[in-house]
């Protein structure tokens, strides 16, 4: 392994991070402002990918079927907190998994009956089809860059939405304590719905900025809902700086498992063996990862305050 | 948070007569679907009610740790899929005895739980869940590279568990009554334990860990065995399992069917006991009846779920008991 | 709990029914219908449904009704379908699944009740060598088969270093021995990746660093697409030549589309091979189900007429098992595929090629015929299979 090689990798890991960042900032949104477990968010995402394909078959123009299918995963996704979520705000945990768990099954079955089961494709926008040279053979797509470079811009919008707007304020002042902001005259439900709504449009932006690179097919979200999981848990619930990190350390560690797995354990022991366990080793390195930074850091590697 | 829900703290003393019916009609009913099943598709009957029991044993188990210790496990299929294979790997080297098996499922269920409670336990709410995932996925992405068990593919069992060298669970009605004697064994060895000190600890460390601490109860010890009881039973579940499908894969590890667990002691009514066995019979019943009516059956499924919880605090049994208009459970 | 017991009612009500219409033939259809997959079992299913309909609803002269069940990706979910297929609605034949962790899940269960089980997708090993089993029929292939064609087509071809990628699972570890054991060449890499990766960057990296003349790769469903996408936006499509089984076909293409162009797979069969019956086929299943048909439809679509054909000699007979297998065993039909005919292990002995995607006039896409690779080709475990 040559040290370019590495080099690339590590950027691979940090892309990688990125674009899990993107799925899980809506989650941990949800989550760690509202305090509500939202495993339906793998299936907005799903929603928001097919939603952009569908548009874009009708416009031929993908930033407006972009936003013609955040308009509408929004309107879905206040539907649903109108009918099911609000409803759920101040139930257990375990009684939101539930709910949301049949909000998957359900959705993961519609877009089945509504677009079929065979995976679907959303082309690269023309003027991002180009691409540069990483490494002697090999094209980095500019669409790539421009995942990232939202990625980067959805942290920074919410760190500064959350961190230093009035509304911002009042949804963390609604996170620790519900009935004091009501108390003091702000509509508690109506700024829920907002966060909401919002969480709602993060995870179908992510899933049509993700869908040209990736098969737009029905349980595309299942896996990704369990990623996004697993990067806000390490992170700390709440903490939008931890999701952050916590995205790029997952991005970084998974790939380069991928990567190096079985060139590292050749050092320790025969390559047959080694090719044997590298794999499995890799497979399941972000489920080590996550049991020991919860074993030193039970609560996260930036755990919120208040909580 | 979780007390609004885990219901049920009432004690020996003050439960009804009524309040006992209950399990005792359910067993009643498991007990005669043989002599129903024989007069029509017996095999498919006794072995989809086997199913039920089967996973009921699980439920069991996740409930007690869940219902009245308040650990929430998200990876409760690790230990039901470690017992499986425990008698999968077993029986490809040739042993079909269930003196050899069954100890050696319990024992794998329990240690699994040991180490990975022992990690576990020092997370709490939503960190413990997503940490009992993680060991569950890690128990799963294991099962999958056993090449020699046939890897992702799994194994075939070939031969059912036979006791003292007899095929006695190769008979479908001898090996239903073995599935339902677990499963009344596992019941009442809960139910002691439940209301025993110990049972009363747990409980009471899911209401305030900080009071029972401060007691002098070592939480984080009576939380560990609780965990390894629901291990090994966990595991038991593994062995029936194997042993019903004559199969054993690492699909029975999966998180899905981890979170179908949960679903099951949910939908019957939490830290009740007998409420983990109707949520595992409602939730395959109604799996298996909408499954043969349309493909399209998750369309009504999910719907289902949502109103469940909407409308059926406390579970089926908390249903059960508003209907009778009596005060929900908790 | 009346719930329970009207249950049990209804489950043998419908029991009761179905032992009245003794008359009909019955075959089960087990096939993934939800999750990722389910596209591949509804080419299953969509193919076995069209044979039947083009028979007129009738196998070997005898009204069929046909029953389908959804596996779920779980074999003990197959298991019990599998059960209540043979035991409650007392199916002559089961059909199916697509994978092959649900095949060896079901074997037991179907084959040991005496009911013949044909599958029109999955073909372990196992199955084909050692654990062969009479009541067992294949009419797809044996797992390994479409591997090795794309092996002999790297090695006639003389390619010098591939690269290989698979799944890190077993029929992932199966598809990269097979492929090796006619590629002679320099191995450049053996990647095995995740179940469902998402993101292939990391592998394209070492692809690109490896600079290999070919790369073969076995990622089946959503992974081939993913894969497809990003190796052609990578700019490596053009440079290496892409070698691949069950991971460019008509299941996948409608997303893979341009992506895939010029990409090779191995196959038993494409939709453009030349004999009237295949047209007639393809044409019928387009016009039906608004889809070009895969391997999985094909393969169902034989399964029917391998029953029928079967049929017509034991004159509707099944109750008379020996009679019954001896017929199937003589492949009394005229294949989708052309010449087809029985090893002892119940797997076909066939033709295989190497197939290429490509955009057909109407602008849809599918894979087509390139080169004969294996002529009258059986697989390598026959010969420990006991039966003769």
């Amino acid at each position: 392994m040559s040290t370019g090689l590495v080099v690339v990798q590590i950027l691979n890991g940090l892309q990688f991070g990125v674009l899990l960042f993107l799925i899980a900032a809506g989650l941990t949104l949800v989550f760690g402002v509202m305090d509500f477990i939202n495993l339906a968010h793998g299936v907005q995402y799903m929603l928001g990918a097919y939603l952009a394909v569908a548009f874009y078959a009708l416009t031929s123009n993908f930033f407006i079927a972009l936003l013609l299918a955040l308009a509408a995963a929004l309107v879905f996704g206040l539907l649903l907190e109108f009918l099911v979520f609000r409803h759920l705000y101040d139930r257990d945990h375990l009684e939101q998994v539930i709910a949301t768990f049949g909000i998957i099954i359900f959705l993961n079955q519609a877009v089945k009956t509504v677009w079929g089961a065979a995976p679907l494709t959303l082309p690269i926008p023309e003027i991002f089809s180009g691409s540069i040279i990483l490494m002697p053979g090999l094209l980095y797509p500019i669409w790539r860059l421009v995942i990232i470079a939202s990625g980067l811009a959805i942290g920074l919008l919410l760190y500064v939405l959350v961190g230093h707007t009035r509304v911002g304020m009042l949804v963390r002042a609604g996170a620790t304590n519900a009935r004091m902001v009501s108390a003091l005259g702000v509509d508690i439900r109506r700024l829920f719905m907002i966060v909401f709504g919002f969480g709602t449009m993060l995870a179908a932006f992510a899933g049509a900025m993700i869908a040209p690179i990736l098969s737009v097919e029905p349980g595309m979200g299942d896996t990704v809902l369990i990623l996004a999981f697993v990067v806000i848990v390490i992170g700390g619930i709440g903490s939008m700086r931890g999701a952050f990190l916590a995205a790029l350390l997952i991005g970084l560690v998974d790939t380069l498992g991928r990567s190096f797995a079985i060139d590292i354990l050749r050092l320790v022991m025969p390559p047959s063996p080694a090719r044997t366990v590298g794999p499995a080793i890799a497979s399941m390195l972000i489920y080590v990862l996550m049991a020991l930074v919860l074993y030193f850091r039970p609560s996260g590697l930036f755990p919120a305050r208040g909580r | 948070m979780t007390q609004t829900l885990a219901a049920s703290s009432v004690l020996p003393s003050q439960q009804t007569d009524r309040a006992n019916a209950l399990p005792v009609a359910i067993f009643l009913i498991l007990a005669l679907v043989p002599f129903g099943a024989a007069f029509g598709p017996e095999s498919y009957v006794l072995g989809l009610f086997t199913r039920v029991m089967v996973f009921a044993v699980a439920a069991l188990a996740l409930d007690f740790i869940c219902g009245y210790g308040g650990l929430v496990s998200f990876g409760h299929a690790a230990f039901v899929g470690i017992g499986a294979y425990a008698v999968g790997i077993i029986g490809a080297h040739g042993v079909t005895e269930m003196l050899v098996s069954l100890p050696v499922a319990l024992l794998a269920g329990a240690i699994f739980a040991y180490l990975t409670g022992t990690v576990c336990l020092r997370t709490k709410s939503v960190y413990f869940i997503m940490i009992t995932l993680a060991f569950g996925q890690m128990a799963y992405f294991i099962a999958g590279s056993l090449a020699p068990y046939g890897g992702d593919d799994g194994l075939t069992v070939r031969l059912r568990s036979t006791l003292l060298g007899f095929p006695i669970l190769q008979n479908d009605r001898t090996f239903y009554y073995f599935v339902l004697l677990s499963l009344l064994v596992v019941y009442f060895a809960f139910r002691t334990i439940v209301y025993s000190r110990f049972g009363r600890v747990l409980r009471g460390a899911r209401e305030n860990a900080t009071r029972m601490a401060t007691l002098g109860f070592d939480v984080f010890s009576f939380q560990r065995v609780g965990y390894v009881i629901a291990g090994a039973v966990g595991g038991l579940s593994g062995f029936l399992l194997a042993n019903a499908t004559e199969f054993v894969s690492p699909a029975y590890m999966s998180w899905q069917r981890s979170g179908e667990l949960i679903i099951m002691i949910l939908l019957g009514g939490l830290g009740t006991l007998h409420g983990a066995i109707v949520g595992a019979a409602a939730y395959l019943l109604i799996e298996e009846t909408l499954g043969g009516i349309t493909e399209q059956w998750k369309l009504i499924f999910g719907p289902l779920l949502v109103l469940i919880v909407l409308f059926a605090r406390g579970g089926l049994l908390g249903l059960v008991d508003r209907i009778r208009g009596r005060p929900g459970r908790g | 709990m009346h719930k329970k017991l009207a249950l049990i009612g209804a489950i043998m009500g419908l029991s009761a029914t179905a032992a009245g219409a003794q008359d009909k033939v019955k075959v089960g259809v087990i096939a993934t219908l939800s999750g990722p997959p389910a596209v591949l079992g509804q080419q299953l299913r969509n193919g076995f449904q069209l044979a039947v309909k083009n028979l007129g609803g009738k196998v070997g002269g005898r009204e069929v009704e046909v029953v389908v069940e959804d596996d779920e990706l779980k074999p003990d979910v197959a298991v019990n379908k599998a059960k209540a297929l043979v035991d409650r609605t007392k199916v002559d034949f089961v059909v199916g699944p697509i994978f092959s962790n649900m095949l060896i899940a079901i074997m037991k269960p179907v084959t040991d009740a005496g009911v013949i089980l044909i599958s029109p997708n999955a073909g372990t090993s196992n199955f084909a060598g050692k654990e062969c089993n009479p009541n067992f029929f294949v009419t797809s292939y044996q797992n390994d088969q479409n591997h090795e064609v794309m092996g002999k087509y790297a090695q006639d071809a003389a390619m010098k270093k591939v690269f290989l990628m698979a799944p890190n699972y077993q029929a992932g570890k199966d598809a990269i021995a097979g492929f090796k054991r006619y590629f002679k060449g320099e191995i450049a890499d053996e990647v095995y990746v995740p179940l469902g990766q998402l993101d292939y960057s990391a592998e394209l990296t070492k692809i690109a660093a490896a600079s290999p003349d070919g790369i073969f790769v076995f990622l089946p469903g959503g992974m081939g697409v993913n894969f497809v996408k990003q190796f052609r936006q990578a700019g490596l499509a053009d440079k290496i030549k892409f070698l691949s089984a069950f991971t460019v076909d008509e299941s996948t293409l409608p997303a893979q589309k341009e992506a895939a162009l010029g990409f090779f797979g191995g196959a038993n069969w494409a939709p453009n091979l030349d004999n009237p019956q295949n047209k007639k086929f393809v044409a019928e299943y387009e016009k039906e189900y608004n889809a070009v048909p895969a391997t999985y439809a094909f393969q169902a679509y034989d399964a029917a007429l391998l029953i029928d054909g079967a049929l017509k000699l034991t004159k509707g007979n099944t109750s008379d098992k020996d009679a019954l297998r001896a017929a199937l065993m003589k492949a009394n039909f005229t294949s989708l595929r052309g010449p087809f005919k029985f090893n002892t292990n119940h797997y076909p002995i066939q033709d295989f090629y190497q197939v290429k995607v490509a955009q057909r006039a109407d602008g849809k896409f599918e894979t087509q015929i390139d080169k004969k690779v294996f002529a009258g080709y059986s697989d390598p475990y026959a010969k420990d299979c006991p039966m003769k």
